[in-house]
């Protein structure tokens, strides 16, 4: 195995990592808040592409003017994911959030393929394919601009969380919610915040991630399960924890692709999701009740 | 006799006397279908209905069985009577296996590893190409026979398929209605009080995860046998999802319940086959209606309905 | 009967019970007391091994049950009642008090598959016995209402029923008394009375003092984790540090 090679699969591996990282942190934030594990949270990742792809070839944006309208246009539908299936539920139970989340993800999946069919698409780079060299490994623009923005995005996070009145709302709810609405928090608006936090940050990793790996109708599925397991080895933490959990899984696919076998690329994040369940479900950290938000 | 006998009897020679009133290769293929996923469905149905875990793998222990007899017997010349309980022992096995450590997680978490452990199960379907031809499939799986009686047509099968089916639907009552179905609602609805009583809600979560998991795997031979061919498509997360749907719209803990909703699941793409494909806008869209409407699911919500109604036109004439 | 020795718990730095010990005889009514946070219920978790103590042994009839989980206590004969009582909601009365019967019934999956000849026998022999309890307990006319329906005096029957229903040697109750009205705590110390003389030895913890004062044979009581005094209830009247921890000291 040569140096250069490994360096590869590192560099490739720490930017897909960034997108699980994103993807899991909005699996964390709603379950802080609301104790929910969405599992349409994929399919907001999966909307973030497709809308972009909209907004360029039907309505003719340029690629600056149609990100930020797809990110509205996904985080409208996380809005209404909310108002439609969470908040009405009679019986909130954990099997009836986990059904419900399951319907809305499939009826939104079944939309998206109504609407653009089966194909599947690609969405151009933010600037340029001209690859730049890295010691003696390879990386597109696109690489870095997913580094850079999920750098960006989990700045604003942490901002949010620690610096603003809604966001330390939102972590009081996460440290109790009951003690939380009787200090006067609104609980249910909180709720609905998170939803829209992590709906738009699932459509901006859909989009970051777009020019790399193409996008279709049913790339929610995967790529929602890969950053529900980045979550889990954060201990559902919505700060650094998942993170690192997002980049190790990251590294660790990008490894076992090249090193073991393309086709098993996928197993290896369910393996470590189960390993992590079954042995350490506070997450790989440890200290995960520490860092609830 | 019991009235439970009575309904299950009646219920069974309705089934029994389809075939002499509706006939046809391609109804017959529907019908036996329907059987298939009538037993799949009071499979999972015994551990999120009655026991209240969920599973979104089970599309793998019945892919798991469907691969097992389907190699045995066509690539290693086994006799499908042979195939089928040594599947069923492996697969019964393997779940009870990982049902230890994967029944301590409860709710989400569940729902996530069981998903997980599907998801692992599909992969190894595609990626184990020598055994199992991979992403093309296996083909040349032997039909079952008796003898000198060969199940080579679809209305035959309907007949073994739907004896198998009807079988597993008087076990599966009886157990329901037996100290061990009283222990798995006890559990339900209050752990707790259930081990304090004496049951060990643990042992009886994994054996009840494991009989699911054997259920599944006999629904899997009788599938590979009745199609000759199987390619792990069938065997994906979203069948593990048509699945819950047809426990939840049918209702939950209701075996005959399970039975509506894998008649309703299965015949419904027949009936919009002009929109084959968005089938699965219905399945989401449904979901959503049932745990929202009708969380008892149809045999419960249906007579409901009808009594609301019912109370409505009383009070109207009153 | 029952030995506990030296129990300690530590919840987090905070030293919820410790070192203690006492003796139940066989076929007595003790009562567990104290104000409240004196770690009553802790110790009835601990005891019934829904917790595990940080230290310290419990004996059952002579054998060692530390650590052991709740349903092996069931089968060594003792059950326990929950403050908040805990019914099987979705399940009639009936079926409640059956399920106390699992541990005196032992058909497997396969012979309740198969409703094999001596399992349904077995079945009618689950009925009768979860009826006799039924009627022990003066709920029979309800056997067929959904345990979820009823109201909590009811529902605080059909727990008796249900953990007598297990034939226990010792029966725990967490506060029997709490959320029923005079006239339904009279009736209850009268079913605990005769609960006893059935030969099973019962143990409650309970705030309410009369029936304390009435029933029981000895009390325990404990404040702030640990044990304060134990005897009979004129002792325990008498006791001038267990009346100052009731009252707040007052020197």
């Amino acid at each position: 195995m040569q140096f250069d090679q490994l360096l590869q699969y590192l560099l490739s591996g720490l930017s897909t990592g960034a997108i699980y990282a994103l993807i899991g942190i909005g699996f964390s934030i709603i379950y802080n808040a609301t104790g929910i594990i969405n599992f349409a949270q994929g399919e907001f990742v999966m909307l973030g592409g497709m809308l972009t792809l909209l907004f360029l070839e039907t309505c003719k944006l340029p690629l600056w003017a149609a990100i930020p309208c797809a990110i509205s246009v996904a985080t409208a539908s996380g809005i209404l994911f909310e108002r439609l299936a969470i908040r009405p539920l009679r019986q909130p139970t954990p099997i009836n959030l986990v059904i419900i989340t399951i319907g809305g993800s499939i009826l939104i999946r079944g939309l998206s393929m109504l609407l653009w069919g089966k194909d599947t698409h690609a969405i151009p780079p933010f600037s340029g394919e001209e690859p730049i060299a890295v010691g003696g490994a390879t990386i597109l623009p696109q690489h870095l601009w997913i580094l850079g923005i999920t750098l960006l995005i989990i700045a604003a996070n942490k901002f949010f969380f620690y610096y603003t009145v809604s966001g330390k709302a939102m972590r009081a709810c996460a440290y109790n919610r009951r003690a939380a609405g009787l200090v006067g928090i609104d609980v249910r608006r909180m709720v609905l915040f998170s939803f829209i936090i992590s709906s738009a940050m699932g459509s901006v990793a859909g989009i970051i991630v777009a020019p790399l790996t193409m996008t279709a109708y049913d790339v929610g599925v995967m790529l929602g399960l890969k950053g529900f397991c980045a979550a889990i080895i954060g201990g559902m933490s919505s700060g650094g924890a998942t993170v690192v959990g997002g980049l190790v899984l990251g590294v660790l696919e990008s490894l076992g692709a090249g090193l073991i076998s393309s086709g098993y690329k996928d197993a290896i994040a369910f393996i470590i999701l189960l390993l992590i369940l079954f042995i350490r479900p506070q997450g790989l950290f440890g200290k995960a009740q520490s860092e609830r938000v | 006799m019991n009235r439970d006998l009575i309904k299950f009897l009646a219920f069974a020679t309705l089934i029994l006397a389809t075939p002499q009133v509706l006939s046809g290769s391609y109804l017959m293929n529907v019908l036996l279908f329907v059987g298939i996923h009538t037993m799949l469905a009071i499979g999972l149905n015994l551990l999120l209905g009655y026991a209240g875990q969920i599973s979104l793998g089970h599309a793998g222990f019945f892919g798991l069985g469907a691969y097992l007899s389907g190699i045995l017997t066509a690539t290693y010349g086994w006799n499908p009577w042979l195939a089928m309980p040594l599947a069923a022992s492996v697969v019964g096995g393997l779940a009870f296996l990982i049902g230890f450590p994967i029944l301590k997680l409860k709710g989400h978490y569940l729902a996530m590893a069981t998903l997980g452990m599907g998801i692992i199960m599909y992969i190894i379907f595609n990626e184990t190409i020598g055994l199992t031809g991979g992403p093309s499939g296996l083909s040349g799986i032997p039909a079952i026979s008796i003898g000198s009686l060969a199940f080579d047509s679809d209305q035959k099968n309907f007949y073994l398929i739907w004896s198998f089916t009807l079988g597993m639907t008087l076990l599966t009552l009886n157990l329901t209605n037996s100290r061990i179905g009283r222990a798995l609602r006890a559990v339900h609805d209050s752990e707790v009080a259930a081990q304090v009583l004496g049951i060990n809600a643990r042992l009886l979560k994994v054996q009840i995860f494991a009989l699911s998991a054997v259920i599944s795997s006999i629904a899997g031979t009788l599938y590979a046998h009745t199609m000759t061919f199987i390619s792990p498509t069938s065997f994906g997360f979203n069948f593990s999802v048509e699945l819950l749907t047809m426990v939840v719209i049918g209702g939950l803990g209701s075996i005959y319940g399970s039975f509506l909703g894998a008649a309703l699941l299965t015949l419904l793409p027949e009936f919009l086959r002009g929109a084959q494909d968005y089938d699965i806008i219905i399945y989401g869209a449904l979901l959503m209606v049932m745990v929202k409407y009708m969380p008892g699911g149809l045999v419960r919500g249906v007579p409901d309905l009808f009594r609301k109604l019912l109370k409505k036109r009383g009070a109207r004439h009153a | 009967m029952l030995e506990v020795s030296g129990i300690t718990q530590i919840f987090g730095g905070v030293t919820a019970l410790e070192a203690v010990s006492f003796d139940i005889r066989k076929g007595d009514i003790t009562g567990v007391i104290g104000p409240n946070g004196a770690g009553k219920t802790t110790l009835f978790n601990i005891i019934s091994g829904i917790y595990t103590q940080t230290s310290g042994r419990v004996m059952l009839n002579g054998t060692d049950v530390t650590g052991l989980p709740p349903e092996k206590l069931a089968m060594l004969g003792m059950v326990r009642t929950f403050q908040n009582i805990e019914l099987f909601g979705g399940m009639t009365v009936m079926e409640n008090v059956m399920v106390g019967l699992h541990t005196r019934s032992k058909s497997g999956l396969l012979a309740c598959s198969l409703r094999l000849p001596w399992s349904r026998k077995e079945e009618h022999r689950i009925r009768a016995g979860a009826q006799k309890w039924l009627e022990f307990t003066g709920i029979s006319e309800l056997s067929d209402v959904t345990a979820g329906n009823l109201s909590f005096g009811k529902g605080r029957l059909l727990e008796i029923a249900r953990a007598l229903a297990v034939e226990p040697g010792i029966i725990l109750m967490d506060e029997p008394a709490a959320g029923l009205n005079s006239q339904e705590t009279v009736e209850l110390a009268c079913l605990i009375r005769q609960i006893r003389d059935l030969g099973i030895t019962v143990v409650l913890v309970e705030h309410d003092m009369e029936l304390v004062m009435d029933i029981c044979d000895r009390i325990v009581v404990l404040n702030l984790g640990v044990k304060l005094a134990e005897g009979t209830p004129g002792e325990i009247q008498k006791n001038h540090e267990v009346i100052a921890a009731y009252l707040g000291d007052v020197d």
